[in-house]
Formats: C-alpha cells, sequence, structure tokens
C-alpha cells in the first residue's frame, strides 16, 4: 500500500513535468511568433523589447528559455508582468490561491455531504415520491446556470430582502481574509457556497442514486441478505461503498478543474478576486507571463486532485492496492 | 418435520404478462437429511428455495402457499423476525463464490459480520470464531485467510470462505445452490466433502441444489427433481436411480454416459427445449418433448401421488 502511494506521487511529478514543457512549447516555440512581443505586449519600445528578449533568455537555446521560466514561476517567483508594469505575477497568482480554494473547498464540502445524503435516502426510497421529488429538484439545480442563480441570490439577498431578517447578515460582496477575520470569511462565502455547490449536489446526488442502486443488484448484496443483516446496514456497508469509487473520480475531476480556475463565473458575480479571475484578465489584456503561471498552476491542481482521489480509491477498494 | 413447503406458487408480473415461476411445489426435509433438487435451467429450483430464504425482493414477485419451518409459517412473517431466521438458523451457499462476497472487505470481516449480526459477542470472539471456522472448511492457515479479500483468494478458497460464513451460526438447516457449477472437478469433490461432514458434525438439514445427477448420486438421501416449475419425481436416492419413474427422469439419466462397458457413439439427449413460462403446453409441461405421451397428457396436468416415491405422469399412474 506504501508502494502504491509512493509510485502514485512519483508518477504526479512526471506528469506535471509534462505538463510544465507543453505548456512553455505552446507559448514559447509556437512557430512564426515572436513571444518577446507578446510579453512586451502592444506598441512597446525597442528598448524594453531588447530588455524582455535577454531576460527571458530567447537569445539562447530553447532548453535554457524553459529552465529560465521555471526558475521566474517556482523558484525566485520574479516573474514580471510587462502589460501590467511591473507587476510580479507570482505573488498575484499566491494571493489569488485562497479566495479560490476557500470558495471551492468550502462549496465541496457542502455538495459531497448533501448529495451523499440524497443519494443515499433517494436509492433506499426508490420510485417512492420522495426519490421523485428529489431527483426532480436535483435536475432543477443542474438546469440553473451558475451565473443566473448568482445573480438572483444576489438580488434576494443584497437587495431585495436584504433588510429583512433572513438576508441581513449576508456582508456586502467580496472576500475577507481567513485569518483577519474568520467570522467575516464564513459569512461573506455562504452564499458563493450555495450557488457553486447546487449543481454539484444535482449532479452528484443523481449519480450516487444510479450507482447505489445498480450495486444493490450485485450478487454479493444477496449474500449480505442471507446472512441476516439489515436493510440500513447492507445499503450503507456493502452498497454505498462501492457505489462511492464513482463518485470520487467524479469529484477528483470537477475538484481539480474549479480549483484551476473553472468557479469563473461564480467568482466574477459574487466579486471574488480568485484564479479563474486572474486567469480572464490576462486573457482580456493577452498578459502572457501571467497566463503561463495560471495556466501551470490550474494544470498542477488537476494533477494534484487526481492524485489524491487515487490516495482514496486505494483506501477504498482493496483490489487496487495489489496491482 | 423440520421444513414443510406446500403448494407453493411463485409468480411475476411481467411485460407479456403473468409468469408463474413455481407452480404448486410442496416437499418435506426432515432434521439432518440431504434433499438433492434437480432440473435444468429455468425449471424453478433455484426461486423456490429463495423463496424458502425469503430472498426474492423483485416487487412484482407474488409468493403464495405456505412455508413451514419448525411449524412457523415463513410466508408472510414480518421482514425482521426472517431476518434473525436468516443466516442463524437457515443459511444459504451460493452459485458462483466469484461474486457472492463483497469485494471491499476482508473474509473474517465478513464471516465475523454474520455471527455478530445473530449473537452477542464481542468482536475478538467473533474473529476467534471465524478462525476454528475456517479451519473448518480446510484453509491451510486460516488465521492468515481472515485478513485476505475475496479477489485475492481462488474460487474454490472463495467457495469455502462462503461456506465458513454459512455455517459461521450452526444453521439447522443450509440451502446450497448449485455450489460446486463454478469450480473445477477436484476442488468440487472436496466441497462435497465438506457438505458431507458438515451433516456428520452439526446435524444440519440441507437442500442441494443442482443440474447433475452426478452429484446427486453421491449426496442426497432423497431427490427431488423439476420440471417447468412443479415437482415430476420425487423419491429416495435408491428408488429414483434404481427404479426412475417419470419420462423425464428416465431421459435425464440416460444422459449420463455410463463409466463401463460400451459407450454410445452419441450421447442421447433429451428432443426440443424446456417450455417458455409463459407458454405453457396444455397438459402436460413436459408432453411435447415426451416419448411416450398419449391421449391424457394433452388436456390434463398429471399431479405428484402421495408416498414417498411418485411420479407426476398419467403413464405411471394408470
Amino acid at each position: 500500500m506504501i508502494y502504491a502511494i509512493l509510485r502514485r506521487f512519483g508518477q504526479m511529478l512526471f506528469v506535471m513535468f509534462g505538463i510544465s514543457v507543453i505548456v512553455f512549447l505552446i507559448f514559447f516555440a509556437t512557430p512564426g511568433s515572436d513571444p518577446a512581443a507578446r510579453i512586451a505586449g502592444r506598441n512597446a519600445s525597442p528598448e524594453v523589447l531588447e530588455a524582455v528578449r535577454h531576460n527571458f533568455g530567447f537569445d539562447r537555446p530553447l532548453y535554457v528559455q524553459y529552465g529560465l521560466m521555471m526558475k521566474k514561476i517556482f523558484v525566485t517567483g520574479d516573474l514580471t508582468s510587462f502589460v501590467n508594469r511591473g507587476w510580479k505575477v507570482v505573488p498575484a497568482v499566491l494571493d489569488s490561491i485562497p479566495v479560490t480554494l476557500s470558495l471551492v473547498f468550502g462549496a465541496a464540502v457542502l455538495w459531497v455531504v448533501v448529495s451523499i445524503v440524497i443519494g443515499i435516502v433517494a436509492a433506499a426510497t426508490r420510485d417512492s415520491w420522495v426519490d421523485k421529488l428529489l431527483m426532480a429538484l436535483g435536475l432543477l439545480g443542474i438546469s440553473m446556470p451558475v451565473y443566473w442563480l448568482g445573480e438572483v441570490m444576489n438580488l434576494i439577498t443584497q437587495s431585495r430582502y436584504h433588510d429583512t431578517w433572513l438576508f441581513s447578515w449576508v456582508p456586502p460582496l467580496g472576500y475577507k481574509s481567513f485569518s483577519d477575520d474568520p467570522k467575516g470569511w464564513f459569512l461573506a462565502l455562504v452564499i458563493p457556497w450555495v450557488t457553486l455547490a447546487i449543481l454539484y449536489i444535482g449532479i452528484y446526488g443523481r449519480v450516487l442514486r444510479a450507482a447505489i442502486i445498480e450495486s444493490m443488484q450485485e450478487d454479493y448484496i444477496r449474500t449480505a441478505r442471507a446472512k441476516g443483516l439489515s436493510e440500513t446496514r447492507i445499503l450503507l456497508r456493502h452498497a454505498l461503498r462501492t457505489s462511492l469509487i464513482a463518485f470520487v473520480t467524479l469529484f477528483g475531476l470537477d475538484f481539480g478543474a474549479l480549483v484551476g480556475g473553472s468557479a469563473l463565473l461564480t467568482e466574477v458575480v459574487f466579486g471574488l478576486q480568485g484564479i479563474g479571475k486572474l486567469t480572464y484578465d490576462a486573457l482580456q489584456s493577452l498578459d502572457l507571463p501571467m497566463i503561463m503561471a495560471t495556466v501551470m498552476y490550474a494544470s498542477m491542481f488537476v494533477v494534484v486532485a487526481n492524485a489524491i482521489v487515487d490516495f482514496v480509491y486505494i483506501l477504498l477498494d482493496p483490489r487496487v492496492r495489489t496491482s | 418435520m423440520m421444513l414443510s413447503v406446500r403448494d407453493l406458487r411463485v409468480s411475476f408480473r411481467t411485460q407479456e404478462g403473468l409468469v408463474r415461476a413455481i407452480d404448486g411445489v410442496s416437499f418435506d426435509l426432515r432434521e439432518g437429511e440431504i434433499l438433492g433438487v434437480v432440473g435444468e435451467s429455468g425449471s424453478g429450483k433455484t426461486v423456490s428455495l429463495l423463496a424458502v430464504m425469503g430472498l426474492i425482493t423483485d416487487p412484482n414477485a407474488i409468493i403464495e402457499g405456505s412455508i413451514r419451518y419448525r411449524e412457523r409459517e415463513l410466508v408472510g412473517l414480518p421482514a425482521r423476525e426472517l431476518r434473525r431466521l436468516r443466516g442463524n438458523e437457515i443459511a444459504m451457499i451460493f452459485q458462483d463464490p466469484m461474486t457472492a462476497l463483497t469485494p471491499v472487505y476482508t473474509i473474517g470481516g465478513q464471516i465475523a459480520e454474520q455471527i455478530r449480526a445473530h449473537k452477542r459477542v464481542s468482536k475478538s470472539q467473533a474473529l476467534e470464531r471465524v478462525e476454528e471456522l475456517l479451519a473448518e472448511v480446510n484453509f491451510p492457515n486460516p488465521r492468515e485467510a481472515m485478513s485476505r479479500y475475496p479477489h485475492q483468494l481462488s474460487g474454490g478458497m472463495r467457495q469455502r470462505a462462503v461456506i465458513a460464513m454459512a455455517l459461521s451460526c450452526n444453521p439447522a438447516l443450509l440451502v446450497a445452490d448449485e455450489p460446486t457449477t463454478a469450480l473445477d472437478v477436484t476442488v468440487q469433490a472436496g466441497i462435497l466433502d465438506l457438505v458431507r461432514k458438515l451433516r456428520a458434525t452439526h446435524n444440519s438439514a440441507v437442500v442441494f441444489i443442482t443440474h447433475d445427477m452426478g452429484v446427486v448420486s453421491e449426496l442426497a438421501d432423497r431427490v427431488m427433481v423439476m420440471y417447468a416449475g412443479r415437482v415430476v419425481e420425487r423419491g429416495s436416492r435408491t428408488e429414483l436411480f434404481s427404479d426412475p419413474q417419470h419420462p423425464y427422469t428416465r431421459a435425464l439419466l440416460g444422459s449420463i454416459p455410463p463409466l463401463t462397458g460400451e459407450k454410445p457413439r452419441r450421447l442421447p439427449a433429451i428432443p426440443g427445449s424446456p417450455p417458455s413460462l409463459l407458454r405453457l403446453p396444455d397438459g402436460c409441461a413436459f408432453g411435447p418433448r415426451c416419448p411416450v405421451n398419449y391421449e391424457p397428457c394433452r388436456t390434463g396436468k398429471p399431479v405428484l401421488g402421495d408416498g414417498t416415491h411418485a411420479a407426476a405422469c398419467f403413464r405411471v399412474q394408470a
């Protein structure tokens, strides 16, 4: 088991290296384009262009350029945005990480807990009105676009009903750091968490229900019944455990993608300066160093999330441990 | 009488109408007796015993008739009370050991779970009992086997684990549903020995479902032959093998290759195939395939007579 974990960790490092090379090549070795001109931005003076060329090693071989780039991102952290006049890219990314992590992590806790409960209850009451109601609500959650839902939430909690007892606690839009003001952090994020989680609660609840119902057809469930176990125990210990594998797979992909910037819409709607917003702004102004840094960051998170999923697999399914 | 099944009928509501999988099955089982249930796939042998176990969970199934276990009626017994019997006094071994165990828990854990569902014992006491059980079903290294997951064991070992699980609460009645079909012949012999030993040591009654006449002739005290959801012949092992009466039983026995003497060039087979339960022929269900059918077989359904050796056949009863 230890060996399996170590090996997975090694694979993770290898994949990260591969991603960094590919991302680098896409931005810096595409034939017929001059990366120095793009980094320097529109209407840059020849002096600036020359400085960029030297700074990023564009007068030297490709592997030196790669090394310099990685050094700027990961070691010295002094990658500079020229489009935004000397803005340090790495601190900007590092500042936005806690915002996105807070948003996505909180939403993930919410959607995992609620969707597991919904999935179990729906599977246990299969084909009853409870099941049908939960699945209809899930479908409703999936159908509401997050930007629309976010704006509706804002309309209700920030303006229309803000002065009622129900929503008077909702603070104005924006992020508060957890270390400065834990209560403010929590209050500011409750509405964004719920908004982001609703879509995933719908998806995950439905997926889990289907997986549990499928497991309940397995032979070992009949064995469990023949053992004289209660239906609750059969559902929770024998059917749920094997059903969680599909759930965890999905979770790894979604969590990685969200942390890597897919929470953009939620971030924009709620005025949170997260990684998605940062990437979006960088793309708007063609800020190559910033794009490079955020893409690297995003891909790393997807890779790490997938590695964590694989570790959870190892815990969930003994069959994975030996092979 | 330990188990007494009377006029058991199991039907399933389907798109094409009501399918009667079991049509009036009756049989008795004494303490410590081994009953062999023989028949082709779809003859209803598994469904009738699943009904006894209360394991037909299909909401479209209708179960009628009477199943009395030690003077208690099992049909219509509340799920709670049925659960107390299941795995405790009545245990079942399933056909395919590859899929019968939950893949994510250890063998020891799964057996201990059953013990603790029925007996008030601590976890360590339960695990001690598991070790004894695994030794009893001939695991070479029971302590080590306890911490194994199902996928780490061979088919024969898994079936032994399933049997150990079934025996864990000293059941008075054991239902074995083709427990050797998925296994190699040598492993099969070991499992049969185990069933025999079990009867000797625990005095459990066993219902052994199989389509292998050879297994029946080795193991069973009494035999029941099923066809299209009905019992067509029943009798003691000697009666049935030395004096088969129903044409279907005779045909089944005729399709076993002889061990001595000249081998036939082709094994005799029963012509045709089992009828669809949706479209049973009028009269005797075996009639269309029967070599000796005559006028009465096409109109009336033959009923199994009383007595220890009986066959549901107009020819025999005439």
